[in-house]
């Protein structure tokens, strides 16, 4: 078990050395991770996400493990960013605006060194600093309290906004999800983010094809969606979610887009990684049982 | 221990019985209908259900033009949600014209416990509250639940009833039958009244009971229509015990505290004490956690009690 009780990660001595590896340059240049290496790691935020979301006997594992290769390719990449000094003020910005997969963010956070790994164990207890959505009053490196879904484009457009105010260069990441996708403030804020040509915002939609009451085309039917992103006045990338190198390559692209926003539709799978979660509903919103851990992490070894 | 049930589950089959006595009755729900329960009319009933996905302010309104033509459309979603994220549509589409709208929100308060703030609802009482028109109930129970339900689809007009996440003790049995408009007496004493609504009145039941043995007898009564409130008897219980002390799972500005006090400011005023959320957001904890961290509990309400009691001028 990569997490034991006892609080003492077996692999954190690799973590941690990778760590001062990554980001002891000045970030801006950190030494790239080879895909394999960051395949590793993608892994490991796999049973972290298991490991904790059953230690708190609740929370959001399927939508979680569907972004892993997502926030893996952001954070052991693209993202300029210093875990020492969460509050830089020229450090990228990744906006989780599904904050129900807080487990994923505070996984990388961890991974990264943003606080000891150790830590995650505490997910949803109280007084944690790992509150059940993300909270950026409690924990360091998350940009914004979310769980209220389809507000965190409207939060990056001003993030972007006060960049170009300020002439600084940091680029805008927003990770939302599909089912998200249903409320009307995130098309007010594609409209906007177009109108004011944040070239330097860049959306990921998690496209697992499901939300709680089942897959989207039952529930809310988002097609076409492509072709909705490109009407409001964005670049669209579609990749496969769980593809690190294709999701890397769509960032690098989306970097030569002048003028306007760029969303990369990343198909994915909920639940990803985790035979039994794979396309399952049921772990939405609900954590594994101890035999489930035990059997998920077996498949993540 | 106290037989315990959860109110959701109550809406959730109550709905499948109205459904079946009316064929106007409607529901709307936003991708949460299996933890409103209202998947339980979805699957009985697929044609008069509605998901709206992940957009609450177009169900309400899609909500408030079913009524307009006729129907009794019941939207639920999650309290933190309905109204908070759909007031002006709540305020605009449904309360002003006074359409016939049953918004019944689950998961109220902060004994929804691990999901944490985003998803606690401390203030949508004060915000449907404000809104002339709106019928609002917070059942104490599961067997009020269905009653009030009941209620609420047998009445023209805009109603909001608040639910909670988890199972909570019984206060009633099968006999009971509720009064819409009327506070309901659940103990009688002389020394100080506890009005409470939801599960608060569970805890202030223990309370009562706690008091009793150190000589301090109490009242208590179940504000469950929380609007309009019941004026006659909180009246009759400050002049009857001389202090009152309001219980709710709700931030202390503008939930039942706030409406209790004006009436007893207006008409007889006696001292008061709030068993409620002191203007802060809660966190992520295990609901009884919370409860406790956050002044809600039957110890809380004894405490306030005590202190209301020595304010009596006698
Ligand atoms: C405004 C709002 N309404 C409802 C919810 C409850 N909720 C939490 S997650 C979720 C489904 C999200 O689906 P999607 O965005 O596709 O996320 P994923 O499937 O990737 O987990 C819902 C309805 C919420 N958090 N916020």
């Amino acid at each position: 078990m990569l997490l034991p009780e006892e609080g003492k990660a077996q692999s954190t001595t690799s973590a941690d050395s990778m760590k001062t590896e990554v980001f002891s340059l000045s970030t801006a240049k950190a030494k790239s991770l080879s895909i394999e290496e960051m395949k590793a790691i993608a892994k490991r935020l796999r049973r972290y996400i298991i490991s904790m979301t059953g230690k708190a006997g609740s929370g959001h594992p399927g939508g979680s493990l569907s972004a892993v290769e997502i926030v893996t390719a952001l954070y052991f990449r693209i993202l300029r960013h210093k875990p020492a000094e969460p509050q830089w003020a020229d450090r990228d910005r990744f906006i989780l605006s599904k904050g129900h997969a807080a487990p994923l963010l505070y996984a990388a956070l961890a991974e990264c060194g943003y606080f000891p790994i150790d830590e995650l164990l505490t997910l949803r207890q109280l007084d944690s600093c790992l509150q059940g959505h993300t909270d950026c009053t409690v924990t360091p490196g998350v940009e914004m309290s979310a769980g209220a879904l389809g507000q965190g484009l409207s939060f990056a457009i001003g993030v972007t906004l006060a960049g170009r105010l300020n002439s600084q260069k940091y680029r805008v990441y927003v990770l939302l999800g599909d089912g998200e996708c249903d409320e009307g403030q995130v098309w007010e804020a594609a409209m906007a983010a177009a109108h004011f040509k944040v070239d330097n915002l860049v959306a990921i939609v998690d496209n697992n094809g499901q939300q709680i009451d089942g897959w989207n085309r039952d529930v809310m039917n988002l097609d076409p969606f492509n072709k909705k992103w490109q009407a409001f006045g964005w670049q669209v990338i579609e990749v496969d979610g769980h593809d690190l190198t294709q999701l890397i390559d769509a960032f690098e692209q989306a970097k030569q887009v002048k003028g306007k926003p760029t969303v990369i539709i990343a198909h994915t799978i909920k639940g990803k990684g985790v035979s039994f979660m794979e396309n399952n509903p049921d772990f939405h919103g609900k954590a594994p049982n101890a035999e489930q851990v035990e059997i998920a992490l077996k498949e993540l070894e | 221990m106290p037989k315990e049930a959860s109110t959701r589950e109550a809406y959730g089959k109550t709905l499948v019985e109205l459904g079946r006595e009316n064929p106007d009755i409607v529901v709307l729900d936003a991708d949460l209908s299996r933890s409103t329960m209202t998947h339980f009319f979805a699957s009985e009933f697929p044609n008069r259900f509605f998901d709206c996905g992940i957009a609450e302010q177009n169900m309400v309104s899609i909500a408030a033009g079913l009524a307009a033509s006729g129907k009794i459309p019941f939207a639920s979603t999650f309290a933190v949600f309905l109204p908070g994220r759909c007031f002006d549509q709540v305020r605009m589409s449904i309360a002003q014209p006074g359409f016939n709208v049953k918004l019944v929100a689950t998961h109220g308060g902060i004994s929804i416990g691990e999901d944490g703030t985003s998803h606690q609802a401390v203030e949508d009482l004060a915000l449907i509250g404000s809104l002339p028109g709106f019928t609002v109930i917070v059942p104490a129970d599961a067997i009020e639940t269905v009653q009030a339900v009941k209620v609420a689809a047998a009445n023209y007009g805009p109603f909001y009833i608040r639910l909670c996440r988890p199972k909570i003790p019984l206060v009633y049995n099968e006999s009971y039958r509720f009064n819409l408009g009327k506070a309901v007496s659940m103990r009688q004493g002389k020394d100080a009244t506890i009005i409470a609504i939801g599960l608060m009145v569970a805890a202030a039941l223990e309370a009562a009971d706690n008091l009793k043995q150190e000589g301090i007898d109490c009242s208590v009564l179940n504000m469950s229509t929380l609007k309009p409130i019941d004026k006659a008897a909180i009246i009759k219980a400050a002049t009857d015990t001389g202090a009152i002390v309001t219980a709710e799972e709700h931030l202390a500005h503008g939930g039942l505290g706030s409406e209790v006090a004006q009436v007893v400011a207006r008409h007889h005023s006696v001292p008061m004490e709030f068993v409620a959320i002191k203007d802060t957001y809660a966190k992520s904890g295990k609901p009884a956690e919370l409860l406790q961290r956050y002044g809600l509990t039957a110890k809380d309400i004894e405490q306030a009690v005590r202190s209301v009691v020595k304010k009596k001028v006698s």
